[in-house]
């Protein structure tokens, strides 16, 4: 398999060689890749790397390559969100991430698996196949960003983009043994993200490091005037990679340790908080009493907003048309054959829950409780700098093994979801491992106060060797 | 239970054809789903306001200052069916 590098391993090298070649080694491991982690590559590639060459190293990322998450808008660039009713399309236009990470020298290697329109906990249900997790082939690598934190895994990519809505970036982080942040809502522009649930998601990025989390933070992050929900508030990721965490106050609320979690995982996450205490961290446990409620809530608002954004998808300006008899009909087929069925399922649930006499009892009530998930977190947060538990309550499961029982699989979403209603930052770090599976240590924080989970991220990786474990062979 | 009839209706607002055998197997997952929803009542929220975006910020103004847009040809180039420089779609009423 490839090497696993880091943003400055990926400048040695380029320094040593060139742009181009570290670009062709990666399009290389990428050509024999078993893991299914790219929809395509980028055939611009090796010439953005050449001009990374001519720049002479310009730019936080020049000569860096990136693998971007299938449901962020590339110029030139196919971008289906793994799904048939996108199938062929090109933006005309780039995301604001993707306009950034150009401004900075990056080098696009290519487009990243995805559970279809970001709707997932597995990247199974992507028009193009499952992408494996490099630990264990027969496992998914968790979802919906699971292309994304794969190819880190496995060597195909140094960093790349996720896109989290109810965990989409740290579950697969955990799930693949890799870092993975959700910035504060706002932190980062969503111009170009294809929307699924807006109110929730955020871009984040994917690395084998904090530091090289922080970086590429330093890129994205910032104000959009496209984006009306963008803040204009300047955080200095990088600044904040300082290993000390004396006197850091950790809360630990017991109901990240409920029922169902993998006891590998919770002696993982103990573990880790002993090992804050040893460097210096006090810990407490907190109450956050509406997390039981929190799932429901998020699924409610998650897909009563993707019933509506997914409205544009009708066959008309982009994508395959079905044939009617008018815009009616020909609209109603080709969403029924080219959506998949989890998304159909969930603009179903949506448009129900959307509908004449339901809408004060589910949409309303759900964005009532999300006040209440939101109190829990400036409560806690107020007495404590950062929130700790598991990422995920098991490591990665079997290929197929919950993808007949949506439910089930929406309930593997507990610990994630309640971030992203109430809008705060959180990391997961590897801390461990369950049956030689990664297990992700999530820690969360106040809004825009990432700079306190990088400092708390960083010194944990400076001081155990969790993020040293590598999958087996799986090029 | 969400009834047949009623997986059917939705489908139709929803933009969505169900085959009678989809409308069988969507009734039973929606149920539960649904029903999962439903522990929401258990909640008191009397009082509550609703959070319907949690970055606090109302009313983002701009200049109305005309800025470039997309490039017509660029974006018929994703169109299934173009006439004269527009998509062309089947009638609507």
């Amino acid at each position: 398999m490839a090497e696993w590098l880091s943003i400055s391993d990926v400048k040695r090298k380029i320094s040593e060689s060139s742009a181009e070649e570290v670009t062709a080694a990666y399009l290389e491991t990428i050509g024999k890749s078993r893991i299914n982690g790219y929809t395509c590559t980028y055939d611009g590639a090796l010439e953005m790397a050449k001009m990374a060459d001519k720049g002479e190293g310009e730019g936080l990322l020049a000569g860096v390559p990136i693998a971007i998450k299938d449901n962020i808008s590339t110029k030139g660039l196919a971008t289906t969100c793994s799904s048939k009713i996108l199938e062929g399309y090109v933006p005309p236009y780039d995301a604001h991430v993707i306009e950034r990470l150009k401004a900075e020298g990056a080098v696009i290697l290519g487009k990243t698996n995805m559970d279809e329109f970001a709707m997932g906990t597995s990247t199974e249900s992507s028009c193009y196949g499952v992408t494996m997790n490099p630990w264990d082939l027969e496992r998914v690598p968790g979802g919906s960003s699971g292309g994304s934190a794969a190819v880190v895994a496995a060597g195909e990519a140094p960093i790349s983009l996720g896109s989290d809505t109810g965990g989409s970036v740290r579950c697969p982080a955990a799930f693949c043994g890799v870092v993975g942040l959700k910035p504060t809502y706002g932190a980062v522009s969503r111009y170009g993200l294809i929307s699924y649930a807006n109110s929730l998601e955020q871009i984040g990025p994917m690395a084998t490091s904090v530091e090289d989390i922080a970086t590429v933070m330093d890129v994205i992050g910032g104000y959009d005037p496209r984006d009306s929900t963008s803040i204009n508030r300047e955080i200095g990721y990088r600044d904040a990679l300082v290993d000390d965490v004396k006197g850091l106050k950790i809360g630990v609320p017991d109901e990240y340790f409920g029922e169902g979690v993998d006891s590998g995982v919770e002696k993982s996450v103990w573990d880790a908080i002993s090992k804050y205490e040893e460097m210096g961290a006090t810990w407490e446990k907190v109450s956050m009493p509406n997390t039981k409620y929190a799932l429901a809530a998020y699924y409610t608002i998650a897909m009563s907003e993707a019933s509506s954004n997914l409205a544009r998808f009708d066959g008309t300006r982009y994508g395959p048309r079905n044939d009617g008899e008018n815009w009616h009909v020909m609209a109603s087929r080709t969403r029924a054959e080219f959506f998949g069925k989890e998304v159909q399922r969930r603009i179903l649930l949506g448009t129900y829950a959307l509908s004449a006499g339901y809408q004060d009892k589910y949409y309303l009530k759900a964005l009532k409780v999300r006040t209440l998930v939101k109190q829990d977190f400036d409560k806690a947060l107020s007495n404590v700098d950062v929130l700790m538990g598991p990422t995920m309550p098991m490591p990665a499961f079997k290929i197929g093994e919950k993808i007949e029982d949506p439910l089930s699989q929406y309930l593997a979403d507990v610990n994630t979801v309640p971030m992203n209603l109430a809008g705060v930052p959180c990391i997961s770090v590897p801390c461990g491992s369950s049956d030689g599976l990664p297990v992700g240590l999530q820690i969360i924080g106040n809004h825009f106060d990432e700079a306190t989970l990088i400092r708390a991220a960083y010194s944990f990786e400076k001081n155990t060797d969790h993020n040293k474990a590598r999958p087996a062979e799986v090029v | 239970m969400i009834t047949k009839d009623e997986v059917e209706h939705v489908g139709w607002l929803a933009r969505i054809e169900i085959d009678d055998a989809d409308a069988e197997d969507y009734a039973v997952k929606l149920s539960s789903v649904l029903d999962y929803f439903g522990q929401l009542d258990e909640v008191d929220t009397e009082g509550v306001e609703p959070t319907y975006h949690v970055a606090d910020i109302m009313n983002v103004f701009r200049e109305d200052v005309v800025t470039p847009s997309l490039d017509q040809k660029d974006v018929l180039e994703n169109t299934a069916a173009e006439k004269d420089g527009y998509i062309k779609a089947p009638r609507i009423i």
